[in-house]
């Protein structure tokens, strides 16, 4: 069960370069990506707090689930979007599209995206725009999200719903998959195995 | 049974069913840059796991690297390139870094280095590779998680998408490019409209595309939202496949790498090739564009109040007034390059506009040629000339650039970019930036104009 205060962030098309600007990128770590997180939203120039910004001010601040618009997450494939949202405190964001790398690395890292109609999205941000600071809860298990007698399910397709609940090690996980892997390299044409001339 | 030409890529490509409706595919050729690879090689060493198959991967040096010189131009940027010519090497990985000849651009590098064949399944840690579709490849971004697991264990998992295709038919008018033809795409389909889906190219207006045209066209297909996006192998891709470093690893028999004809696609769009004009984009999503003879929108163009919202706020980050004309936006900038666009036809086409005529006043225009086998050839051609006598800086060396500006160029707070790129977004080109798409050839036509001016015009 994920629970907390919710936040509206109702653009559409959020880029994952306005998640996570560029002059974040320059790392080799995870780590370390909070501050980069919405930061031209949250910050001006002079890196001072946009005092409008939803997540700069009371109760949105405590947010740890967003209400999101129309294909969040397009662009480009930079898994630190998704490392800076969760070091942020953000686990989940709820939309009606979501692009589809996004989507995936999402799931690497235990942030949940259920899907939802737009109607149910309209409900949603008029829920999470009231100052009193609404609480809402995903239950994974049932696809259902609930805020006090509101409850609507959601989409998610079984794997993802699976990795989110197990917060499963996807790279060790298919390794017990090694001999079909070999079985299937064996089989391969020629053709299509590559040496690249190093 | 009748398949789509991407159901038949991955049917090819099913290594076995997993629990839950994943499947594990088989990934035949993998890429890495320096900025989305480095954690993955840490969680190879976290898990103590070796690289499954070594000679399947390339590294390339690309999106960091300064394009004036082959030096990193600070210490961030070096430690980057440095730390993946060190994982590379402890691996036993093809590395192409600065000063290779066969460095640039990876979605450059990969087909000059012939690299890529149809059939293919290709995976890299970059949303535009589904240029390789333009081979009838299945090409796709991944993250970095992801990219682990390919170096592990050769394979993803994966969850098939659904199919759309998008057909074009009629010959496009003089002057409409590959980039206006994906941009239209865009533009009807949608930025998000193909979430979900791999897409595929058909009509006649796609089979008159030569090879960079339709990398072009699959290249910007992730902005429509498409994981994958294809066109069918033919006669023009065959030609293509010859005479590359890596042409002698592969036998193309001419196999058909095609959607069967009776195969049924979940959602289908029809463009006119006809109806395409040049465009440009006016906005902050790849979707907001108008053809170059037509006005920026007004809010009275929309009916829900949250879409004339989202009009105001582009409107405000981009410094434009509704209603104005497209050719009355004057440039600071001509920005040349990107996997999209900076390919020898690329450049060429440009150069055909810059021919006898100058840069305007006040415009900085750069260009940065893909790789550096692109700029040589460039420079071989006399183009390297043109673009220099018309007031263009030429870079010398080959990388991403101003494309998303993760190394020295960089847009300035309120800078206007007449860009052959991908991606308007707000802060892409630089915070406060302002970016507007378009063809090369156009490109160069603002930066003769000294604003966004039509193709066409200059005979």
């Amino acid at each position: 069960m994920i629970k907390g205060i919710v936040a509206p962030l109702p653009l559409a098309n959020v880029d994952t370069d306005v998640i996570m600007p560029k002059r974040f990128l320059i790392t080799i770590t995870r780590e370390g990506l909070a501050d980069g997180t919405f930061a031209d939203l949250r910050f001006d120039n002079a890196e001072q707090r946009r005092p409008e910004f939803v997540l700069n001010k009371p109760p949105w601040n405590q947010a740890t689930i967003l209400v999101v618009g129309d294909n969040f997450g397009c662009g480009s494939s930079r898994e630190h979007a998704v490392w800076g949202m969760r070091q942020l405190g953000i686990n989940a964001c709820i939309g009606t599209s979501f692009a589809g790398i996004f989507y995936d690395n999402a799931r690497k890292n235990g942030l949940a995206l259920p899907v939802v109609s737009p109607e149910v999205r309209d409900v949603l941000l008029q829920l999470a725009s009231k100052t009193s600071g609404a609480e809402i809860s995903i239950d994974l298990g049932s696809r259902t999200i609930a805020a006090g007698d509101y409850t609507e399910p959601f989409e998610m397709d079984d794997a993802t719903r699976t990795s989110l609940i197990r917060g499963r090690d996807d790279t060790l996980d298919s390794l017990e998959h090694a001999g079909a892997i070999r079985d299937f390299e064996a089989g391969l044409d020629d053709k299509m195995r590559i040496s690249v001339i190093t | 049974m009748s398949r789509t030409l991407y159901d038949k890529l991955v049917d090819a490509h099913k290594v076995c069913d997993l629990p839950d409706g994943d499947m594990l595919i088989y990934v035949d050729f993998h890429i890495m840059n320096e900025y989305t690879s480095p954690q993955a090689f840490s969680g190879l060493e976290t898990r103590l796991l070796d690289v499954w198959r070594p000679e399947a991967h390339l590294a390339v040096v690309d999106h960091v690297n300064a394009t004036r010189s082959s030096e990193p131009h600070d210490a961030a940027s070096k430690l980057l390139i440095d730390n993946l010519q060190a994982n590379c090497t402890k691996h036993g990985i093809a590395f192409y870094g600065l000063g290779d000849p066969r460095q640039g651009i990876e979605h450059i590098v990969v087909p000059e280095q012939g690299l890529v064949v149809p059939g293919m399944l290709i995976a890299c840690g970059d949303s535009h590779t589904t240029t390789y579709g333009a081979y009838g490849a299945l090409g796709f971004g991944i993250g970095t998680s992801e990219v682990e697991h390919v170096l592990a264990t050769q394979t993803l998992r994966y969850k098939r998408m659904k199919t759309m295709r998008v057909t074009i038919d009629g010959d496009t008018a003089a002057g409409v490019t590959a980039k206006d033809i994906i941009m239209k795409v865009v533009q009807v389909v949608g930025a998000g409209g193909a979430n979900g889906f791999a897409v595929e190219f058909a009509g006649s207006a796609i089979r008159d595309l030569d090879m960079a045209g339709r990398m072009t066209v699959c290249n910007m297909a992730v902005e429509l939202g498409a994981r994958a996006a294809l066109i069918a192998a033919d006669d023009i891709t065959e030609s293509a496949l010859k005479g590359h470093p890596h042409s002698g690893q592969f036998t193309f028999n001419g196999e058909s790498w095609d959607s069967d004809p009776e195969a049924v696609f979940d959602e289908e769009f029809s463009i006119s090739g006809t109806d395409i004009e040049p465009l440009i984009t006016w906005g902050t999503s790849p979707d907001h564009s108008v053809p170059i003879t037509s006005n920026v929108p007004v809010a009275a163009d929309y009916v829900s109040p949250k879409a004339k919202a989202a009009l105001e706020r582009s409107l405000q980050y981009m410094g434009l007034t509704e209603g104005q004309s497209a050719q009355s936006i004057k440039i600071d900038t001509a920005f040349i390059g990107s996997c999209t666009n900076s390919r020898i036809e690329d450049l060429r086409e440009a150069a055909k506009i810059l021919e006898g005529r100058q840069v305007a006043t006040g415009v900085e225009a750069i260009v940065v040629p893909g790789s550096a086998m692109t700029r040589i050839k460039a420079e071989a051609e006399g183009l390297r000339a043109i673009f220099e006598a018309a007031g263009f800086e030429w870079r010398p060396e080959a990388g991403c650039s101003m494309c998303l500006a993760m190394n020295d160029d960089i847009a300035m707070d309120g800078e206007r970019v007449a860009s052959s790129t991908n991606r308007n977004f707000e802060g892409r080109q630089g915070r406060g930036a302002r970016t507007h798409l378009m063809s090369p050839a156009m490109v160069a036509a603002a930066a003769v104009a000294g604003h966004l001016a039509d193709v066409r015009d200059f005979k």
